[in-house]
């Protein structure tokens, strides 16, 4: 590896890591257009991860908490961040070097640091998803997630996925040095116009905070809930052939989008306190159902591996 | 004789997974070679992070060849039964040899198992060891099919021996066996050949792995002591700690560092816990002052800068971690220094379990049980209420959301914030109390009433829904509780009508009162249930004073059934049998002194039932029982013939003979040294009292013949044995012993 220089802002971190994963064959995809908790949710980890169609993707999915959501003035927490997510299926032999890689490219120097791959099983209750793996840690900091899926949505994952997620704020404001995450630059310093973490999102971590903890509607919201999950059974029950077009069309992601939201609108009734420890349970089993029966609905498509017989 | 090194390469393994995996490796591959007919000198397995190794020495170099001999069908036995012995032999007919046998003549068979080379047995004993390790959890990886903890990557498999080492021909799912390994991920990665276990240790030592965790464990131990010292400073001991660490790192190397100053005045408690939760530090304390002012930990990795950068970044996440814990004790200092309002509301909106109501309705159930008990165990009433009201403030801390461990230590840090009296503030943290058979039970008057009262506000609760632990099933920790109950009751020497105060709790559960006046009534008469007991007059009086319409409840209360209660009560009993076992008291003991009186006053029971184990080891004991089952079978016996029962009373003017009158005598005495022992809980004393009828009942059934033909002496003698289990009985029910 040639030695690599230190990046200079957030976005060169990424822009570092977008242009690793394309040298070694990522497709490098985008961000999803919809609230999703963790970048695990884009159709891209959770769909891909099934079937036997081998797979290779890398993107920036911007995510969201509310419940850490701290007004913009917690050194680490925000309610809104980014992750970089990884998903190759089946997972190369040389995944933990390729990953390796990755944290030299963004300046990390496995010279005079110390990393540790520490056990960390990942288990999604909502997307009935679970692996095994670590998590990274880089001189006692957690960097990254890595696991090896071995079922989403109910269904066994063969090949299997490996996975990576980097928690990208957090990972830069290390590779640079900062201590606050508002002061981290956004851009080059030294651009005409520099523009700090904070200038981009001080003045939203400090709007949703107030919203998701004290004013979001919950009636609204419960409402909402409810809508997403019959939105979704109704999109399911439709024929496999469209009868418009006499073409057979398994709808399993617009049915996906409505699990994602219903999963983003139990964060919210989350983060406003008004959901007890038993019917957190009982919320968390009903996305799951969801979750499941997109998965099974994605199997039946081209894409998750159905093929005519 | 050869030795066997075997080395299984992977992704890096679970640490709390390393000890077990080694000792299952150990286990699989020498019992496999054990089974195939080799035997070895000795063996030892080791783990770190990405390797499992074990060395076998003086393994056999091949297998004997064994001989047996096998009988088969008789001769002219149906062709299919010649043809099965045939092939399941391996031979020929004619290889077969006839033997006369005493129903005639019988097929033989002399099978040779050649023997068979070690490394063809070690092959296939480790490929089976691979397949079907017992991992507790395993996975898939790529497009195979092999199960291993995380990805298996290579196999070094030897056989060494004077003329050198070889590899054992092995393949799994496209992993070749080899004579080669790796040296730590960053600072020696090449892959290198070994030629034998010494070889190996020695040469995975150049390239910085270490691979006795006992060694690695004592480096990290003897280095931070070391450090520490060096600053007059103490490592805070942490054995599970310390085996985690160990199995996180080949080549450890342990830096100490600062916590901010900023954090210094956080609870050590919070201190400790976040820094080994989250980041695996030891703790470093003061020993002047008691408090925790630094932290080691533990790198894998030698750097140029002699780990500066490693321990920079690792307190700069320190300090976030902390500055989270200063966050969230500061905002509940506030919440707690105001009175813990918002805590205790919120409480009411968290649910305890769906048939039990709220976390808020729980609180009030146990503070007015904790009131009613206050008084048996030495407390003052309104502190203990007081008590049991903020004993769980704390579940709604954000300190205690972020680390659950630290519920009930918070909690008395915030009880005494808000300015309650100590024994309040000590309450919250004890009341958990005991958690398990060996935890320490709380002796403080006012502790020991919540716990007590939380304990079996939770038990009542879950029978009042029908939620009893089933089989292996305790999904609510409910023996524990009982336990803890036991252990409350017996450690404290506390004097309790448990009946009392389970009849009252569940009383409770099952009444929703719709006013405060029905409210205060429900606590009255609960209070006296729990005071006197529900058939006591005082409870009557209360019903008694109601004015106007009782309320429908009320009916809860004079119908109340005692089946739930008993049923509870006879889980206490159960569970105090499997806590007396340890100390080595018969389950059937602890049954024969079930029958008698206050059963359900724990220490009291024990009493009996020590005072009874210990005289069944004497001598004496042990042959009254057998006395006293003698009489009582054969008074049982003409019972059931005669089809009366014989309790009026012996007459001693029928004695005939001097046995008979000695007994007479000793049963006077027996009886009235028995009861006034028990009167005055001198077991001990009753025990001994009864153990003294054995002489005089031996030489009763020595002397005399109870079946007489005489009737009216037969009668007066079986009278007499009525009175031998009478008297016994009064001590402890002899029938339920066995033996």
């Amino acid at each position: 590896m040639t030695e690599t220089s230190r990046p200079t802002c957030f976005q060169e971190v990424i822009l570092r890591l977008q242009t690793y994963w394309a040298e070694k064959g990522c497709a490098i995809l985008q961000p999803y257009d919809m609230e999703v908790g963790a970048g695990t949710f884009h159709p891209a980890t959770t769909l891909r991860a099934l079937g036997q169609n081998p797979w290779a993707a890398a993107y920036v999915q911007p995510s969201r908490r509310p419940t850490d959501g701290r007004y913009g003035e917690n050194p680490n927490r925000l309610q809104h961040y980014y992750q970089y997510q990884v998903l190759i299926k089946p997972s190369p032999p040389d995944l933990q070097d390729l990953y390796l890689g990755s944290l030299a490219a963004i300046g990390i120097d496995m010279d005079l640091h110390d990393i540790r791959f520490v056990e960390d099983d990942w288990e999604s209750p909502t997307l009935g998803a679970w692996g095994l793996g670590w998590e990274v840690w880089c001189d006692g900091m957690e960097v990254s997630q890595f696991t090896y899926f071995q079922q989403v949505g109910g269904h066994d994952c063969k090949p299997v996925s490996g996975e990576l997620t980097y928690g990208l704020e957090r990972l830069a404001m290390y590779v640079l040095g900062v201590d606050h995450v508002m002061d981290m630059p956004f851009n080059r310093p030294d651009a005409p116009i520099p523009l700090t973490y904070g200038d981009v999102f001080r003045q939203t971590e400090a709007e949703y905070s107030r919203w998701n903890f004290d004013v979001a509607n919950t009636d609204v919201l419960l409402k909402q809930f409810e809508e997403a999950e019959s939105h979704c059974d109704f999109i399911l029950s439709h024929p496999e052939v469209d009868p418009k077009t006499g073409k057979r069309i398994v709808m399993a992601h617009p049915a996906y989008d409505q699990c994602i939201k219903a999963s983003h609108l139990f964060n919210l009734l989350d983060a406003r306190g008004v959901i007890s420890v038993t019917e957190r349970q009982a919320y968390i089993g009903r996305v799951r159902a969801l979750a499941k029966k997109c998965a099974e609905a994605f199997v039946q498509t081209e894409a998750g591996g159905w093929q005519p017989s | 004789m050869p030795d066997l090194l075997i080395e299984l390469l992977s992704e890096e393994i679970p640490a709390r997974m390393q000890a077990r995996a080694s000792a299952d490796l150990k286990k699989l591959i020498t019992d496999g070679l054990v089974d195939a007919g080799l035997t070895y000198a000795s063996a030892q397995a080791f783990a770190t992070p990405r390797r499992l190794a074990l060395t076998v020495e003086g393994v056999t170099a091949e297998s004997p060849t064994v001989t047996e001999e096998r009988k088969g069908p008789r001769v002219g036995a149906p062709d299919k039964a010649l043809e099965g012995f045939l092939r399941a032999t391996g031979l020929t007919k004619d290889q077969l040899e006839a033997r006369d046998e005493k129903k005639g003549q019988v097929w033989f068979a002399r099978v040779t198992k050649q023997g068979r080379p070690a490394a063809e047995i070690v092959a296939e004993v480790l490929e089976q060891t691979i397949r079907t390790f017992p991992w507790p959890k395993s996975m898939r990886w790529g497009a195979g099919t092999l199960r291993w903890v995380r990805p298996l990557h290579s196999i070094l498999c030897l056989l060494t021996d004077d003329a050198g080492s070889t590899v054992v021909p092995l393949e799994i799912d496209g992993i070749v066996a080899g004579n080669t390994t790796r040296g730590h991920r960053f600072l020696a990665p090449e892959p290198f050949a070994v030629t034998g276990f010494d070889d190996y240790v020695t040469s995975l030592k150049r390239v910085y792995v270490i691979l006795d965790p006992a060694e690695r464990a004592e480096a990290i131990w003897h280095d931070a002591t070391n450090l520490a010292f060096a600053q007059s400073l103490e490592v805070i001991e942490d054995r599970g700690l310390l085996a985690e660490v160990a199995g996180l790192v080949e080549w450890p190397v342990v830096l100490m560092g600062q916590i901010g100053e900023a954090f210094l005045g956080l609870p050590p408690e919070v201190l400790k816990t976040s820094m080994k939760e989250h980041q695996k530090f030891f703790s470093v304390r003061n020993p002047k002052t008691g408090r925790i002012e630094r932290f080691v930990t533990v790198a894998n990795t030698v750097t140029a800068d002699s780990g500066a950068a490693i321990l920079a970044g690792n307190q700069k996440v320190l300090s976030a971690r902390l500055s989270d814990a200063k966050f969230f004790w500061e905002n509940d200092l506030r919440v707690a220094k105001a009175g813990m309002g918002p805590w205790l509301e919120s409480l009411g909106h968290v649910t305890f379990q769906s048939d039990l109501g709220s976390q808020k309705q729980r609180i009030d159930r146990i503070a007015a049980l904790a009131r009613a008990v206050a008084p048996m165990v030495g407390a003052d009433p309104d502190l203990a209420e007081k008590a049991a009201e903020v004993a769980k403030a704390d579940l709604s801390s954000e300190m205690v959301y972020e680390f659950p461990e630290l519920q009930g230590t918070m909690g008395r840090y915030y009880a005494e914030a808000a300015g309650l009296p100590a024994e309040v503030a000590a309450a919250a943290e004890e009341h958990y109390s005991p958690l398990g058979p060996s935890d320490d039970v709380p002796t403080a008057p006012v502790s020991v009433a919540v716990a007590l009262a939380d304990k079996l506000d939770t038990l009542t609760g879950f029978w009042a829904i029908g939620e009893k632990p089933t089989g292996s099933k305790d999904p609510f920790a409910l023996r524990r509780a009982a336990l803890g109950v036991i252990r409350l009751i017996l450690s404290n020497d506390l004097r309790l009508h448990l009946d009392r105060l389970i009849d009252a709790q569940l009383l409770r559960h099952g009444i929703s009162p719709e006013s405060e006046d029905e409210a205060a009534l429900r606590d009255a008469v609960l209070h006296e249930i729990a005071r006197h007991g529900i058939f006591g007059s005082a409870v009557r009086g209360v019903i008694d004073e109601i004015e106007g319409d009782a309320p429908g409840w009320i009916e809860n209360v004079t119908e109340h059934r005692p089946d739930t209660s008993d049923d509870l009560l006879a889980f206490f009993h159960e569970r105090l049998k499997v806590h007396l076992r340890d100390e080595g008291i018969r389950h059937d003991v602890i049954d024969a002194c079930l029958a008698l009186p206050n059963r359900d006053d724990l220490t009291l029971l024990v009493k009996r039932a020590k005072a009874l184990s210990e005289v069944l080891k004497t001598d004496d004991g042990e042959n009254l029982l057998q006395g006293f089952k003698r009489a009582n079978n054969i008074l049982t016996q003409a019972e059931e013939a005669d089809g009366v029962a014989y309790e009026f009373g012996p007459d001693r003017k029928f004695a005939e003979t001097d046995e008979e009158r000695a007994l007479f005598d000793a049963l006077d005495r027996a009886g009235g040294a028995i009861s006034s022992a028990i009167e005055a809980e001198d077991f001990a004393s009753a025990m001994a009292s009864m153990a003294s009828l054995r002489a005089p009942i031996d030489a009763f059934f020595e002397a005399v013949q109870v079946n007489t033909d005489n009737q009216i002496i037969r009668r007066n003698r079986l009278n007499l044995l009525h009175r031998i289990r009478e008297i016994c009985l009064s001590a402890a029910d002899l029938t339920r012993i066995e033996g």
